[in-house]
């Protein structure tokens, strides 16, 4: 079947989604996805960030569809033709999703683990506005404790659903789902319970926003003065591939590895996720390329760095030096091992 | 005196018992059809009467059955949508509390035509002394013989039961209602698949409005050519009205469609005028979500024409100067109402409501509802009103299942047709302290206030 | 999530699980969870209506399901009470043609009669006031819901009297 998006033709099997030929031809035509995982059964339709113009059915039905469509769960037709960014119709009505999504939104990145690896944020930078029209006081929810590894932050919520199909489709025995309805929607145990299925952390990686983040890592450091490695080790429960995000010698975090549209190549168990942070439970394989744009690259080592000195940040820092040296790259010895032997070390033999 | 066919028996003493229903005539469309017609005659039958689903969205009833997917083998199901909550909406709970035989025949007939063998009535959780009611006339139907295995000898076996809903406006959208059917969160789903391929348990199901399904009974008695000879062009049949508001005779009425707004509410026949002499500001025709109209276009459209109560001539002139019949909910304010509070209500409706699973809807109500509170209580600013269009135009179209068009449209139509009872609001707010304050003062006397001053 | 801590006795008798059974016969075998929502109103109705969360495992346990499943229902559906209430529930309508009618003004004088505000049962546990969404009576109105029935072109006096029949038992709230 052939299929146009803003004038990108390609051919994909039947059953493919818009968004799925989308991401098939890449850049700029992906529609943002905040509730869609390929991954997961079941997602999608529901953020309506996805929303595209079908401005031609299909070769046999050439109508235009009426309403925007979700893409990710629009099914393409043989002929059939897509506006995606290139429709200001598309684009007006990302933007009121994204005013839709902030409005009771805190606002908390500062404070936020997820900020730098936040598709709510992504969407934000794309569609959204400076100024708020909002001036009634936002919505809060009580905080729970849903147990001693995942923190939940209901505020930050978007109800994409995700964990929800995470806990059905990777865990047996779901404990948490959506309870109440309308804005009050909220994910929830109901009786506070501790979730902790051995897959339960891959909630933590869906999550496209700071609603579900890793209790272990929580408020350790930014994401983007990490460096993210990809890592693996034999496991008994999972395929072991992981990136590991170090701050200097120590492992302060272990997630899956992400592709481009920020989806986990592999599920990971919570042994890997949690309990290895020793850097000698891991093969170290290189560093994690992330996309051009990322904040994650404010801190890139994976071209070669120019020694930038700045006068003023010893004067900030105020003699930090530990800090100052691992959050300057410039000043780390790139034949050096992240567990701290020299490469060709002969104490490693 | 307009023909009756749903309520033609109604006030036949003990009409709610099985033997009553019986001698006046009832369950002759399950023999007719069961002995002497096929499945698939029942469905033409359907299609000729041009019976259009009662439920509000008007959909040609014959032609969504025609849409059942039979080449699958699955079991197939009808449902028969009860959870009658639109507001201005109370027919279906008239009809099922005081002649359930006529919606059971309904759902018998309906069933084979179909292909059914396990057929549901899904009613709202508050109207529990009705559920009890159907409980009863399906018992008393079962000892009959009307349901169960081979009914009539025909070898067509039906088990019809009723599902009782506990409180979910959402749950009369037809997925949401499938969903809530199988126990769960009453979310609507996305579409396509549509229920008529994969519906209550993922088998092929039908989901039919109450009224429309009691129509099916006179259809297959007569014929679909005689109920398409009643009505106006596409508009063809009866229809049942639920009057309410500031008139004098409210209730359920049956009316053909093409009647004229003008005789329906005034004659005594129905509505009777309007309740005192205060006089007619506006009216929402059928059901909350629908546009509300102003006085000067109830009786006549835009174009001059009667206003006739038809699928097309409520919404002639689009929505810039119509409406819809939708469920036939109609309401009518004279002036002591406040639109603006009026708006605010159907809006803290649609917040209450929203399931919260897509965000335009999930996050749009409740924006609504709480900016028009601000206007209604004397806190609006100038830029809300222009805030609460770009909001509702914001929701429309962009949401999973049309609740969200519904939450959209009556705030749309406010501030289309009244948007100076908005400004009065905001300029004006000591004058609105009072809740009944157009009560003592109606708007058409403070007006002059707002008005542009000519130099 | 705010929840009732207050201990709720158990008591699933032979008659109600006779009627649970008979409600999970009308679905089939293995689609028993379709029962839950007219299980959870006999349930409900058989325990002062309310549902702790102990009594919710119990239904769980019954239909063979998650407990997560049925608290996301009990929490969806406004009919579902998740705390102890008052015996009679004065669920007043408060859409569009009550309103018109006046159910505001009827709501207050209630409530400065029991001397308690909307959402608060009154002190000996036997009235609450509720305001809620559309119950499908408008040409009735104004109205509210009393147990399982309807109570229609309320007024004053009507309330006085429907008030005083509850305190004298008079008042039916379930049909069993």
């Amino acid at each position: 079947m052939k299929v146009t998006i803003d004038g990108h033709e390609i051919e994909v099997a039947p059953g493919t989604t818009i968004l799925q030929a989308a991401r098939m031809i890449g850049g700029e035509v992906v529609p943002p996805a905040m509730c869609y995982y390929s991954k997961l059964k079941g997602t999608g339709g529901k953020c309506r960030c996805c929303l595209v113009d079908v401005t031609k059915g299909s070769d046999a039905d050439p109508r235009p569809m009426p309403k925007l469509m979700a893409s990710c769960v629009t099914g393409c037709q043989d002929g059939m033709e897509v506006a995606s960014k290139s429709s200001d119709r598309v684009k007006e009505a990302r933007n009121a999703v994204t005013e839709f999504l902030l409005i009771n939104h805190p606002l908390d990145c500062p404070v936020c683990d997820q900020a730098g690896e936040c598709d709510l944020q992504n969407l934000s930078f794309e569609h959204g506005k400076l100024q708020q029209r909002f001036v009634e006081e936002k919505r809060t929810f009580e905080p729970e404790n849903i147990g001693d590894k995942i923190q939940l932050h209901m505020n930050r919520c978007i109800v994409c659903q995700r964990c929800v199909e995470v806990a059905d489709q990777l865990t047996d025995g779901r404990v948490h789902g959506v309870l109440n309805r309308g804005d009050h929607s909220q994910i929830s145990t109901c009786v506070s319970a501790a979730i902790d299925n051995e897959f339960s952390g891959n909630m933590i990686d869906v999550c496209p926003v700071g609603a579900l983040t890793d209790k272990t890592f929580r408020f350790k450091s930014r994401v983007w003065f990490n460096k993210p490695f990809n890592a693996h080790r034999d496991c008994d429960k999972c395929c072991g591939k992981t990136t590991v995000w170090m701050f200097g010698n120590e492992i302060q975090r272990v997630t899956a590895r992400k592709d481009e549209f920020h989806e986990v190549e592999e599920f990971i168990c919570n042994t890997c996720r949690f309990d290895k942070k020793d850097v000698a439970d891991w093969v170290i394989e290189g560093p994690r390329k992330f996309e051009k744009d990322s904040v994650i690259n404010q801190n890139n080592y994976t071209r070669k760095l120019e020694k930038v000195v700045i006068e003023t940040e010893k004067g900030i820092l105020q003699g930090r030096d530990i800090d100052r040296k691992k959050i300057s790259m410039a000043e780390i010895d790139y034949n050096e091992k992240i567990d701290g032997n020299p490469v060709n070390s002969k104490k490693n033999g | 005196m307009g023909r009756k066919i749903l309520l033609d028996k109604i006030n036949v003493p003990g009409i709610r018992t099985y033997e009553v229903y019986r001698k006046e005539g009832g369950y002759a469309s399950v023999e007719k059809a069961l002995k002497k017609m096929t499945p698939d005659e029942v469905v033409e039958e359907v299609k000729t009467s041009g019976l259009r689903g009662r439920g509000g969205a008007g959909f040609p009833a014959g032609m969504k059955w025609s849409f059942i997917d039979k080449k699958s083998g699955k079991p197939r199901h009808l449902v028969c949508n009860a959870d009658e909550s639109e507001p201005g909406t109370f027919k279906d709970r008239y009809l099922m509390e005081f002649i359930p035989h006529l919606l059971i025949e309904g759902m018998i007939t309906s069933s084979y035509a179909l292909g059914a063998n396990l057929s549901y009535i899904y009613i709202r959780g508050e109207y529990m002394w009705v559920y009890k009611i159907l409980e009863n006339a399906i018992a008393e139907a079962k000892a009959a013989g009307w349901l169960g295995k081979n009914i009539l000898g025909s070898g067509y076996d039906l088990d019809l039961y009723v599902q009782i809903g506990a409180g979910a406006y959402i749950c009369g959208e037809e997925t949401a209602l499938i969903e809530s059917l199988e126990g769960k969160r009453g979310n609507p789903r996305i579409k396509p698949p549509f229920p008529a391929v994969m519906g209550l348990w993922q088998n092929p199901t039908v989901v039919n409005n109450v009224e429309t399904i009691a129509a099916v009974p006179w259809i297959v008695n007569n014929s679909g050519a005689d109920y398409a000879a009643i009505g106006i062009g596409r508009s063809t049949g009866t229809k049942l009205i639920s009057a309410s508001g500031n008139i004098k005779n409210q209730g359920v009425f049956e009316i053909d469609l093409g009647l004229s707004v003008y005789e329906f509410i005034n004659s005594d026949e129905y509505c009777g005028g309007m309740q005192t002499d205060r006089p007619l500001k506006a009216l929402v025709p059928g059901g909350s979500s629908v546009p509300v109209l102003p006085a000067h276009l109830i009786y006549k459209t835009a174009a001059g024409e009667d206003r006739l109560m038809t699928y097309e001539s409520l919404a002639d002139g689009g929505f810039a100067s119509g409406s819809m019949l939708g469920s036939g909910g109609f309401i009518v304010y004279d002036d002591r109402a406040c639109i603006v509070r009026n708006t605010w209500n159907f809006s803290r409706f649609y917040h209450h409501e929203s399931c919260g699973q897509c965000t335009p809807c999930r996050e749009g109500t409740g924006w609504m509802e709480k900016v028009l509170w601000r206007i209604e209580n004397g806190q609006g600013r100038e830029e809300d009103i222009e805030l609460l269009w770009s909001i509702q135009a914001k929701i429309e179209g962009n949401t999973i299942c049309p609740l969200g068009d519904a939450a959209a449209w009556p705030v749309a139509a406010a501030i289309r047709h009244f948007k100076d009872e908005f400004e009065y609001h905001i300029r004006f707010p000591e004058k609105i302290k009072n809740r009944d304050h157009f009560v003592a003062e109606p708007f058409e006397k403070v007006k002059h206030l707002i008005a542009k001053q000519e130099v | 999530m705010e929840r009732s801590h207050i201990k709720q006795e158990i008591n699933i008798t032979d008659t109600l699980m006779n009627r649970i059974n008979e409600l999970i016969s009308h679905y089939p075998a293995d689609k028993k969870k379709s029962a839950l929502l007219p299980v959870l109103h006999e349930v409900q109705d058989a325990h002062d209506n309310w549902l702790s969360i102990e009594l919710q495992n119990k239904v769980a346990e019954i239909l063979e399901i998650q407990p997560i499943e049925v608290y996301e229902v009990v929490t969806f559906y406004t009919m579902y009470n998740q705390r102890p209430i008052g015996k009679y529930m004065f669920e007043f309508c408060q859409t569009s043609a009550c309103c018109l009618n006046g159910v505001e003004n009827l709501m207050d004088y209630t409530c400065n009669k029991l001397g308690v505000g909307v959402g608060e049962p009154t002190a000996d546990g036997l009235f609450e006031v509720r305001g809620v969404e559309c119950l499908g009576a408008c040409g009735y109105a104004p109205m509210m819901q009393l147990g399982d029935f309807f109570q229609e072109h309320l007024t004053e006096a009507k309330i006085d009297q429907l008030i005083a029949d509850c305190k004298d038992g008079k008042i039916t709230l379930h049909d069993k």
